[in-house]
């Protein structure tokens, strides 16, 4: 994986964590129905999980 | 007992674990951020959707909650950096070997099966939570145990059966990928704890943070148990947050995991997931737990039912389902796994997968039965109070017996198969403090109190706050039979450690 590609799929899933949690606050101000705060979720989670898993290594702590 | 006696099946349970026998070498060491990734992905989990709704049910305010669950969690913190990293980071050895050494072979095989059924137990409730998950997107309600639902519906069964199988069948081909899998959930789920937390706060009527504090006393951690439920309070708080890990940091189950670290300070790296996943994630799911009920009455329900799916879906709608059903399954799976490994202690000569299975086929019917979840925090209490005495003898056995002029591993180096001093420590403190609490919560074991003395029977115990004296008594006896043992047998030990 490139340096480039690398930095981009961080991107991508942090900006799918942002979704998974900043919408909540609006929907706290009453900003934000709660069904389009569901469907943002959706969307937050598919990001993360769709590029996360390329760039978190695993480990072996031997547990 | 000779160890030149030593019967095949010693033998057998060692080469199961030759692999490990030796210290983690130097180059092998991993840094901090090793460890704050491991404890944040490992302690959020299926069952915080669980033990955070319990506090709520049990009655505790506000206050218990916000200062008892800090209190309990800066306790468990500690107790891993001051009492587990030190060790592990001297010795470098898995806590089989260390248990092993003070305790012999015989008591390491029973510790290992006993804990192989607790893992089950655990998995078990972990398969209940995702169950949850499941049956809600199946249409299927999941049993209402406070409202007296003792027994599943038979399709409810079924989806457990289901996930439980799949759940099993993946800790038989190995849980590496899994693992893998569950480091990349980890980082995702305190972010639908927190929204679902944040999103479900109107619905009990705070609209900006002023309002918060009120509101959480009133309608969240009222001070009232919910019908069912004992009374909590503050020290509730502060035992279960501390208790519910203790066979890792003060049982010394940690040892395994921090063996690999380069310091013992990164024992303080605990913090990240009690912090995140035993106080963020209870408080979160507590306060969708009490939206939930609330929710619910105002719809006509007088008997909500908050499972961790129902209160999920409230919060974080589908996102929160998948959620609950990745918090169980990424968290049963390698308790699965290790209670095969666990239980293969007991029985060498079996394969690893036919013991798997068997462990797998246990955990199901554990998920079927929905007290496990209804009574999680004390299955949770009493497995840290009967696991936690032989690590805590570990810790003497490294510290206080040198100062006290008494031999350490005494057991390995005589060549022991069982430590009676052990054994006297670890079942006499479990027996003390069960009894002191059961006395007055079981009315069958009433009876005690008429045969106990006045100060004894006027002591009142809490399940979640007999932590410290289960460890002192514990280490107490064992310190005590362990004089009794070395001076009644002061033969010469062998230079040759026994390995």
């Amino acid at each position: 994986m490139t340096k480039n590609s690398h930095f981009f799929l961080r991107l991508v899933s942090y900006s799918g964590l942002a979704i998974s949690f900043l919408p909540a606050l609006l929907v706290f101000q009453g900003m934000m129905a709660k069904e389009t705060y569901f469907q943002l979720l959706l969307v937050g989670m598919l990001l993360w999980f769709g590029t996360a898993i390329f760039w978190i290594k695993p480990d072996d702590l031997g547990g | 007992m000779d160890s030149s006696n030593t019967p095949t099946l010693v033998e057998r349970l060692d080469a199961l674990y030759e692999y490990d026998r030796e210290p983690v070498k130097e180059d092998k060491l991993y840094g901090w951020s090793t460890f704050i990734a491991m404890f944040a992905s490992e302690h959020i989990a299926g069952t915080e959707f669980v033990l955070g709704t319990l506090l709520v049910l049990h009655g505790v305010t506000a206050f218990d909650v916000f200062a008892g669950l800090a209190l309990g969690n800066l306790l468990a913190v500690l107790s891993w950096a001051f009492m587990c990293a030190p060790i592990a980071v001297k010795e470098r050895l898995t806590v089989y070997w260390q248990i092993r050494k003070i305790a012999g072979p015989y008591l390491t095989v029973l510790y290992s099966g006993l804990f192989a059924i607790i893992l089950c137990l655990l998995a078990g409730s972990m398969v209940n939570v995702s169950t949850t998950a499941v049956s809600l997107t199946m249409g299927i309600p999941s049993p209402n145990y406070a409202a007296g639902e003792t027994v599943p519906s038979i399709p409810w069964i079924l989806v457990a059966v289901g996930v439980g199988t799949v759940i099993a069948v993946l800790a038989v081909l190995g849980f590496e990928r899994l693992t893998h899998f569950a480091k990349v959930v980890a980082p995702w789920m305190p972010f639908v704890f927190l929204a679902g937390a944040i999103a479900s706060l109107p619905s009990l009527g705070v609209t900006n943070l002023s309002q918060f504090w009120d509101v959480a006393n009133e309608k969240i951690w009222t001070g009232e148990a919910h019908e069912g439920h004992m009374q909590y309070g503050f020290w509730s708080c502060v035992g279960l947050a501390w208790l519910c890990n203790i066979c890792q940091h003060m049982g010394m189950g940690d040892v395994t995991i921090f063996r690999y670290a380069r310091k013992w300070q990164m024992g303080f790296c605990s913090a990240f997931g009690m912090f995140l996943g035993h106080y963020m994630a209870w408080i979160c799911s507590g306060i969708l737990c009490a939206a939930f009920v609330h929710t619910r009455l105002a719809a006509g329900d007088m008997s909500p039912n908050p499972t961790p799916a129902n209160i999920a879906m409230l919060g974080a709608g589908y996102a929160g389902i998948v959620c609950v059903l990745l918090a169980g399954w990424t968290t049963a799976n390698p308790t699965l796994y290790r209670a095969g490994l666990a239980f293969q202690v007991a029985t060498p000569n079996w394969r690893r997968w036919i013991v798997t299975l068997i462990a797998g086929v246990v955990m199901i019917i554990t998920a079927c039965i929905p007290a496990v979840l209804h009574y999680l925090d004390r299955i949770v209490a009493y497995y840290g109070l009967f696991f936690m005495p032989l690590g805590a003898f570990i810790f003497i056995d490294f510290w206080l017996f040198p100062r006290l002029g008494l031999v350490q591993n005494y057991a390995e180096r005589k060549g022991l198969l069982a430590s009676w001093p052990a054994a006297v420590g670890w079942f006499g403190s479990f027996a003390i403090c069960f009894l002191l609490y059961a006395k007055d919560n079981y009315e069958s074991l009433g009876w005690i109190n008429d045969r106990l003395p006045a100060m004894l029977a006027k002591y009142h115990a809490d399940l979640f706050s007999q932590v410290l004296p289960a460890w002192v008594i514990a280490v107490t006896l064992y310190t005590v039979c362990s004089l009794v043992q070395q001076r009644l047998s002061p033969t010469v030990l062998s230079s040759e450690v026994q390995q």
